[in-house]
């Protein structure tokens, strides 16, 4: 088979790419899906763990409520319908991360279905996702592969299972075909990733972090020849984990179908796996419509019953949709659609609108996140989220401007060190005497001195050339050491002189 | 005086130890004599797989932590501590029951030698209960079969005759009540597992509505049709036993919300005069006649016409559906059998076979199962993944699945008309060991659940009884009454008003025409060990 590709602007000329996604949540609930064990990421192997969790003989699952909640959320944010009742089904396979040698799922009968998610790409451009279902089911446990050169299973000495993630509750969800998004498939699919993860993350529902497999990608790629309406033979790319690789993967999945069925061969029904390192897929296990998993009711479980009443009171609680929410800020704030997403792909949306808040005008909030403190984050290599500070911190520094107790250049001096850890801005002020002269007595022997050596320039300003007077200002500035209110030394030597400024 | 204490009924022995005339440790080691007495020896002291020369109706015995219940239960007695109703009074738990400190098989060499972590939830109610466990009760392997020959330790067998099966898959429970070793069991019923070894056994045994005893804890042959229910030699005793281990488990998602009903008084009630006084019974047309063996079908009518003696109103009625519940049972069964046992596997627990030369883990779960499941088992297992599969599902377990529903629909019209349901337990009495050869027909085995199969597709509640004696082979009849979901107390209620009428009839229970155990067990034994049979 070929593993060649052509470049993607000639695939794009041939071919119409037809996308789609399952896209794996995972739940931050306190306990797993159907087991009294904690949920939680990063413990010692096989410590989160309950009779439940490992199978063991005789074992009963009871349904998470909290996590039924979590995907009614989900469902309404995606805009689906809700069952009214709906069942868990068994989906039997053998393989050693899963305990019972079965998953507990969703079958035919999802607890949210027909829903849509509206995106807008990077330049606005709107596109509408249809949602085919959400179902609730459980993750399998985590196995380390041992002894191979890859980390993969073949070649390996043994495997290592630790279940701390076997029964961790999950959403899957699951998009119709995607056609026409044409040449800008690759980036649809990092943007619907990010709403998916952004949606989720605003619910409060799951941690969200990619890196920790709390959101995890299958992309389903496609290609039918222009001008042709017939699906393709699809390719699953598997677990693709970070949003970058989202994106690289449906394009290189779409060069690859591209050369293969450019080069007259058929495209084979099959999972691919995603390598970073490589930025190309390789093929993974076939796989067809028939695997056969024998799905039948779960009979350990009653059915989940949903009421009229229970959606509303969910459907109250649901926060703003994200999307809307930006489009209210972007106008309240009277930022450019430039400044906008600048601010919005640093991240820092939630710090602007807390600092706006917490009393500093949209364009104060703006300059000090958007400047001095991204800045910081750039040179320390973080997010500007994970620098320690805060909207308050903000909010002080700019008060203690306007106060004149400090100027700008100061000013971010103190944020720099209140990234280091030195405490509150006015901490910082206080412990390292960072306020501006205001005393006119010192001030005023130091215009006097500067006056003093530069008398050119005195006259210049007593025949009406008022704007000489910022040479004068300089050294005043140096011989305090910047700590002098540069309007006040204006203003003093102007009264000197006699002239209005 | 302690071959007296065994023949107690477990609320006569309750009584004795609240009065103080028995302690629970004498009443404890009365029982393990007679276990002792009967249990015979170990055919191969080296293969524990042959089984004994005598009932070999434990797996295990637990007689330390027993006795050490039974000390505390008569130490709390001594300080006048208010102790429940049952406490003291032994009892022993089917094998399928998970026991925290006591071995848990199956009766399977998959689990030889585990050890549960947990304990279930009946399990707790029994401790809590302070009722001491004499140990684990002999069945088929993982409750499949009506004969206990599928236990992979040897065959229990039948204390009427030692030659016989003792009924399946609850036959070690069965045996051990009848056999006076203990005077209560737990047993589980999927397809009448409680029911036909209490018919052949002549004790009594009690399928509850589903969901009425929680299910965690109780390793799983068909989720949606085990329940775990009391073996006894009365009626109320199984009352008293079932109300011990009834109530909602929040860890059993299927467990009935509703609170305990008062099972030992409607037994009382029942037992009284005119306790049966205008009772409707239906006589189920489907479950009489062909098929039945002819003394089971004499019993069976001496007992329906001395309910109409005794004032109850007795009528026919048609259950049309019948017909197709033993199908749909076996469809519907196998594929949560084959589902419920994928988790064995050698990865986590139990037995693991590590074949030679490169050993995947698609290996070592094959050979494992191989060598860790019998025949019958792994029969259902591939009938049931079949059952299951693509392009198949519709067809078998689709519409085993509408069998299911006209089956209830048949029992919801029938008790529009009456309030119990009356037929015999099983179509024989118990057969011989070996007598029935399933490798050619395996059909056979099945038809022993033809009339206790339909009340487990229902959920609905079932009693069976001792009927007399067959004339044809002097064995127990069974006798079945069943009742609408929920109503577990109607089957007391019947089941003890016709218990007594039986029992004014042959002039005592059912054992008491019956010789001692004990020795014909040794008889047995000693004609085994001289090459008879």
């Amino acid at each position: 088979m070929s593993e060649d590709v052509l470049s993607f602007e000639e695939a794009m000329e041939r071919f119409d790419p037809v996308l789609g996604f399952e896209v794996h949540v995972e739940l931050n609930t306190n306990t797993k899906m159907f087991d009294a064990a904690p949920n939680t990421f990063g413990d010692e192997p096989n410590t989160n763990i309950t009779p439940v969790s490992l199978g063991l003989p005789g074992v009963l699952p009871v349904v998470n409520g909290k996590a039924v909640e979590s995907a009614i959320k989900l469902g309404l944010a995606l805009n689906c319908s809700i069952a009214e009742k709906c069942h868990f089904a068994r989906k039997n396979y053998f393989y050693p991360d899963t305990p019972k040698n079965f998953q507990t799922s969703q079958y035919d009968e999802p607890i949210a279905f027909d829903g849509q998610l509206e995106l807008e790409l990077e330049d606005g451009t709107p596109f509408t996702i249809e949602i085919e279902r959400a179902h609730m089911e459980e993750d399998a446990g985590k196995l380390t592969h041992v002894g191979g050169a890859t980390g993969r299973i073949q070649g390996a000495a043994y495997s290592l299972v630790d279940y701390n993630r076997s029964g961790v509750p999950l959403i899957e969800i699951v998009t119709k075909p995607i056609v026409g998004a044409g040449s800008r498939a690759p980036e649809l699919a990092r943007v619907y990733v990010a709403a998916i993860r952004e949606i989720v993350k605003n619910l409060g529902i799951s941690d969200a972090r990619m890196e920790r497999g709390n959101v995890r990608c299958d992309a389903n790629v496609s290609l039918m020849p222009k001008g042709t309406t017939e699906f393709g033979t699809r390719s699953e790319t598997k677990n693709v984990n970070s949003l970058r690789a989202v994106e690289r993967a449906v394009r290189f999945e779409i060069q690859r179908h591209a050369a293969v069925l450019s080069a007259g061969e058929k495209i084979v029904q099959e999972t691919r796996h995603w390598h970073e390192d490589t930025r190309s897929t390789t093929s993974g296990r076939p796989k067809s419509d028939a695997d056969d998993y024998r799905y039948f009711p779960e009979p350990d479980l009653v059915p989940v019953v949903t009421t009229e009443a229970w959606i509303e009171e969910l459907r109250a609680q649901l926060p703003e949709p994200p999307a809307q929410r930006r489009k209210r800020l972007k106008a309240e704030w009277g930022y450019s659609d430039e400044e906008f997403r600048d601010v919005v792909n640093a991240g820092v949306m939630d710090e602007i609108e807390q600092t706006i808040a917490t009393g500093a005008s949209p364009a104060v909030a703006r300059k000090w996140w958007m400047g001095e403190i991204a800045r910081l984050a750039k040179q320390a290599e973080v997010e500007i989220v994970d620098l320690p500070v805060t909207p308050a911190h903000v909010v002080e520094v700019n008060a203690l401007i306007d106060e004149g107790k400090i100027n700008d250049k100061l000013a971010k001096k103190v944020i720099g060190f209140v990234v280091e850890g030195e405490g509150s801005p006015s901490e910082i002020v206080e412990a390292r005497g960072l306020a501006v002269v205001s005393d006119d007595g010192a001030l005023t022997a130091a215009v006097d001195d500067a006056m003093a050596q530069m008398p050119d320039v005195v006259e210049k300003i007593k025949g009406g050339k008022v704007q000489a007077v910022g040479a004068l200002i300089g050294p005043v500035m140096k011989a305090t050491r910047g700590q002098a209110d540069a309007g006040r030394v204006r203003q003093i030597i102007l009264e000197k002189l006699g002239v209005q400024g | 005086m302690s071959e007296r204490i065994v023949e107690l009924s477990a609320a006569d022995l309750a009584a004795k130890l609240a009065s103080g005339d028995v302690s629970s440790v004498d009443a404890v080691n009365a029982h393990f004599e007679q276990i002792d007495a009967t249990e015979g020896q170990a055919v191969d002291s080296a293969d524990p797989h042959k089984g004994t020369d005598g009932l070999n109706a434990f797996l295990h015995r637990n007689r330390e932590e027993a006795l050490q219940v039974a000390q505390d239960v008569d130490q709390a007695r001594a300080n006048g501590e208010q102790l429940h109703e049952l406490a003291g009074v032994p009892i022993a738990v089917k094998d399928l029951i998970v026991t925290k400190g006591q071995p848990t098989t199956a009766a399977s060499r998959m689990l030889e030698g585990w050890m549960s972590p947990y304990d279930g939830t009946v399990t707790k109610k029994l401790r809590a209960a302070k009722m001491p466990i004499l140990g684990k009760t002999n069945l088929d392997e993982f409750a499949m079969g009506s004969s206990t020959e599928h236990s992979a330790y040897g065959p229990t067998r039948n204390p009427w005759d030692l030659n016989r099966i003792p009924g399946g898959s609850g036959g070690g429970s069965a045996a051990a009540v009848s056999a006076f070793q203990a005077p209560l069991a737990l047993g589980t019923d999927t397809g009448g597992s409680i029911r036909q070894p209490a018919a052949v056994t002549g004790t009594v045994g009690v399928k509850p509505t589903y969901g009425s005893v929680s299910r965690y804890g109780v390793i799983a042959m068909a989720s949606s049709l085990d329940q775990v229910g009391p073996c006894s030699r009365t009626v109320l005793d199984s009352a008293l036993l079932h109300e011990v281990v009834a109530g909602h488990d929040p860890q059993d998602s299927t467990s009935l919300n509703d609170p305990v009903g008062s099972f030992a008084a409607a037994a009382r009630q029942g037992a009284e005069d005119g306790g049966l006084k205008g009772l409707r019974v239906g006589v189920v047309k489907q479950l009489t006649g062909d098929g039945f063996q002819t003394g089971v079908q004499q019993r069976f009518n001496e007992a329906v016409e001395l309910l109409q003696s005794a004032g109850a109103e007795v009528v026919e009625v048609e259950t049309p559906n019948f017909e197709y519940a033993l199908g749909a049972y076996y469809l519907i069964m196998s594929s949560e059998v084959s589902s419920n046992l994928a988790k064995y596997d050698g990865v986590r627990f139990g037995l693991r076979v590590v074949p030679e030369g490169n050993p995947t883990i698609e290996r070592v779960m094959g050979a494992s199962r191989a060598a860790g499941f019998g025949d019958e088992v792994k029969r259902r297992i591939i009938l049931g993944t079949y059952a299951l599969s693509a392009g198949y599902y519709d067809a078998y377990y689709g519409s085993a699945q509408q069998v299911r529903t006209l089956v209830q629909r048949d029992f919801n019209a029938a008790f529009e008309k009456v309030d119990v349901l009356i037929s015999p337990t099983a179509p024989t009495t118990a057969f011989k060991i070996g007598g029935v050869d399933e490798s050619a027909d395996p059909m056979q085995m099945y038809l022993n659940d033809i009339a206790t199969i339909p009340t487990n597709l229902a959920g609905i509640p079932a009693i069976s009884l001792p009927g007399g004696l067959a004339p044809e082979d002097g064995l127990p009849v069974g006798i079945q009454f069943m009742a609408p979901a929920r109503e577990d107390a109607r089957v007391y209620r019947a089941g003890a008003g016709l218990e007594r009428l039986l029992n004014e009839k042959w002039g005592g229970p059912v054992w008491s025409s019956r010789g001692d155990v004990a020795t014909t067990v040794r008889d047995f034994a000693a004609g085994a060990a001289l090459g008879g049979k």
